[in-house]
């Protein structure tokens, strides 16, 4: 037997989470009756009642797993027979929603709750927090020890799409051994990785003029788009400009307000020493002319990434 | 054949558009005057496409656009036989959209005079679809009249702009569609004509500032914008404030939209939409799909961010008008104690480098740059001078 009751509700937009918490549902059930039939309704296409013919049980015997993806679109039809199906109960069978949010086909959802489903959670993961806390647990759940500078780089490097941000972290895990450091990232996903970048920005946000200058002509030779250097720049001084402006509080309580990692708090609150409003606002102006020349605004793409590194080096300078 | 007294019948939601309407309906009296195709230009909201169905439903009336027959009421609502209407919803135009319309032009009416085809936005043509269209264009069928819309000649592939008639629409007068708004969706005169003023003649905005309480919020704190920003965290907060509010405006809208699309794309692929996987077409086909789809998001949030530094932008100017002693109305005549309050902390000089600030803003997120960068340059710029 096994632990999964007869109603599963997956709720919220993360497809991710979803279809992962589908996925073990759906293995569990396999692992106590490997014949168990799994039948995929389509919400936009059904037909009434076709939910009750396949949640009753089979001639044959045999269990069934009926599997309902985006109830959040499905037409009237299915959301009524779901709510029949859950208030009149399911024998040898399991009712698995997907509901990606929204007002529509919550009568179902209520139904299903109020039967007892269990409720799974796919919230958004769309802040660089809960990025990074999608990360922490990957690892934590793979049970390795990932460093703070290899989420970042991770992030950095694949942090766009949570499906290949999972994907990399899996790859990780299956492919390297020990604890996971910033080297090790951009050794697996090494063409991505822009450390280099980080570091331009880090030694112009530290006044470093000609370190930074050194750093950003060796990225450019070795064939960094200036694009993306720029893109760095922007969001380090973002990250400054707002922890510096939201003034006390612990790392941890920042983060949660502002949507970013307690490592970026912490991060952000050092580089914020010795700079100052006026001087930031002037460095985050830079950034933005910089940013229009490098997208063809400009003459000169190598020229105005120069030109930005060196008046954020000298804003920071004072 | 009588020629309706413009912009009466048919034309009556034609607001502002006089040497338009003078035109087409002359066209449609007229033989000598009618040609197989139309491309109707004018700046966004000025009703391009309600002018292209007015225009189809005086080809179709007996009575040259009375707007009361079975004709004209169909042509309007969209289900007259003759009458085809390609909108696109900001996707592109793909070829084989294009070359059925191409073959659909070669049939004569069902049954009115004429076959009407109208392209909601011709600025939407890929250039394949554009070249599929062309021998249509070039050779005209008797009874087929093409009618292209799009924001102005220079968004049109050239080639189609030479084989079509133009007819330019301007924006209506703030008066005329405040008086539109209040005939055609009954609202009350004193609203209409703030929502007309505030939305600078954008007919669908300014319906939706009229209809939208929320709407009509949302403008409000972003014109206040103007007199808020202080410091360099209140300029962080306001343009991460603004940079939101799009993507809360795009996300709603998009969802359904996206989904039923895909729907459709579905059915026509013949594809079973419960199968895990697709076959390689399809899935080439979706993915193509996908990919419009979000650069039509993406656009979609630039456009309602960009509708929001138009508005912000208007406030600035009014102040400038009050400086230079009320001779034109204001704008924002609604919050008129805030636009002087603007106006008497800032000089003349100060005002007109906001507006540079915000157009440059403009120019940026219209050149790729992320929009919350560019606005955050912008904030920073427009922080309220220093010892005032
Ligand atoms: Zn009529």
């Amino acid at each position: 037997m096994t632990d999964v009751p007869s109603l599963v509700l997956i709720a919220g937009p993360e497809q991710v989470l979803a279809e992962r918490a589908a996925a073990s549902a759906i293995d569990a059930l396999r692992a106590a009756d490997p014949q168990a039939e799994l039948i995929r309704l389509d919400a936009a296409s059904y037909e009434a009642g076709e939910l009750q013919l396949h949640a009753s049980p089979s001639l044959f015997g045999g269990s069934k797993i009926v599997l309902v993806r985006d109830l959040d679109e499905a037409r009237e039809e299915l959301i009524a027979d779901v709510v029949d199906v859950a208030a009149a109960g399911l024998v040898d069978a399991t009712l698995i929603v997907q509901h990606k949010g929204g007002a529509r086909g919550k009568k179902a959802l209520d139904a299903m709750k109020k039967a007892g489903a269990r409720v799974i959670d796919a919230p958004a993961i769309k802040s660089d927090r809960d990025k990074s806390a999608f990360v922490t647990n990957e690892f934590r759940v793979g049970r390795r020890k990932i460093e703070p500078d290899a989420v970042r780089a991770l992030l950095e490097a694949v942090g766009k799409d949570l499906r290949e941000l999972a994907s990399a972290c899996r790859q990780l895990i299956d492919d390297t051994e020990g604890v996971i450091t910033a080297e090790v990232v951009e050794r697996y996903h090494g063409g991505k990785v822009d450390a280099t970048g980080f570091r331009v920005a880090d030694a112009a946000v530290g006044g470093n003029a000609p370190e930074a200058l050194r750093l950003l002509r060796h990225a450019l030779a070795s064939g960094l788009d200036p694009v993306p250097i720029v893109a760095v720049l922007a969001s380090q001084l973002r990250q400054i400009a707002r922890v510096a402006t939201a003034g006390r509080g612990s790392s941890a309580a920042l983060a949660k307000e502002l949507g970013m990692a307690p490592w970026q708090v912490d991060r952000a609150r050092r580089d914020a020493k010795g700079w100052d409003g006026d001087r930031l606002g002037r460095a985050i102006q830079a950034v933005a002319a910089a940013d229009f020349d490098v997208k063809g605004g400009g003459r000169d793409p190598v020229y105005a990434v120069e030109r930005v590194v060196l008046t954020i080096a000298a804003e920071r300078q004072g | 054949m009588t020629t309706p007294t413009a912009p009466g019948g048919v034309w009556r939601d034609v607001v502002g558009q006089e040497d338009a309407v003078a035109t087409l309906t002359a066209a449609v009296a007229d033989p000598a005057r009618m040609t197989h195709a139309w491309l109707l230009t004018g700046p966004p909201g000025s009703g391009r496409s309600m002018a292209a169905r007015s225009f189809a439903a005086a080809l179709e009336c007996p009575r040259g656009g009375c707007g009361e027959c079975h004709e004209c009421h169909t042509v309007l609502d969209g289900s007259h036989a003759d009458v085809t209407v390609m909108a696109t919803e900001g996707l592109s135009i793909q070829v084989k959209d294009a070359r059925a319309l191409a073959e659909l032009a070669q049939s004569r009416p069902a049954v009115g005079p004429w076959r009407v085809i109208i392209i909601e936005d011709a600025d939407r043509l890929t250039e394949r679809a554009a070249d599929a269209l062309l021998k249509a264009l070039e050779e005209p069928v008797p009874r087929t009249v093409w009618l292209l819309c799009a924001p102005s000649l220079e968004d049109v592939i050239v080639t189609i702009r030479s084989r079509s008639r133009h007819v330019r629409l301007r924006t209506p007068s703030v008066e005329a569609v405040a008086a539109l708004l209040v005939r055609r969706d009954g609202i009350e005169e004193r609203l209409a004509s703030y929502a007309a003023r505030a939305a600078q003649s954008h007919v669908g905005l300014a319906r939706r500032l009229a209809t939208d309480d929320a709407a009509r919020q949302r403008r409000r704190s972003t014109v206040l914008l103007a007199g808020r920003i202080h410091t360099l965290g209140d300029a962080m907060s306001a343009a991460a404030e603004l940079a939101s509010l799009a993507g809360e405006e795009s996300s709603a809208s998009g969802a359904e939209r996206d989904a039923a699309e895909k729907a459709k794309l579905m059915e026509q692929l013949g594809a079973d939409p419960t199968a895990r996987t697709q076959p390689p077409h399809v899935r080439s086909q979706l993915s193509a799909l996908e990919k419009e789809q979000k650069t039509r998001a993406t656009r979609f949030g630039r456009d309602v961010i960009d509708r929001s530094l138009v508005d912000l932008l208007s406030f600035y100017r009014d102040a400038l008008v009050v400086r230079a002693g009320n001779a034109v109305p204001l704008i924002n005549a609604d919050l008129a104690a805030e636009v002087e309050q603007l106006a008497r902390a800032r000089t003349s000089e100060q005002l007109l480098t906001s507006m540079d600030t915000i157009g440059t803003a403009r120019e940026r997120i219209e050149a790729n740059v992320p929009p919350l960068l560019a606005l955050e340059a912008m904030a920073i710029g427009l922080r309220a001078p220093a010892g005032r």
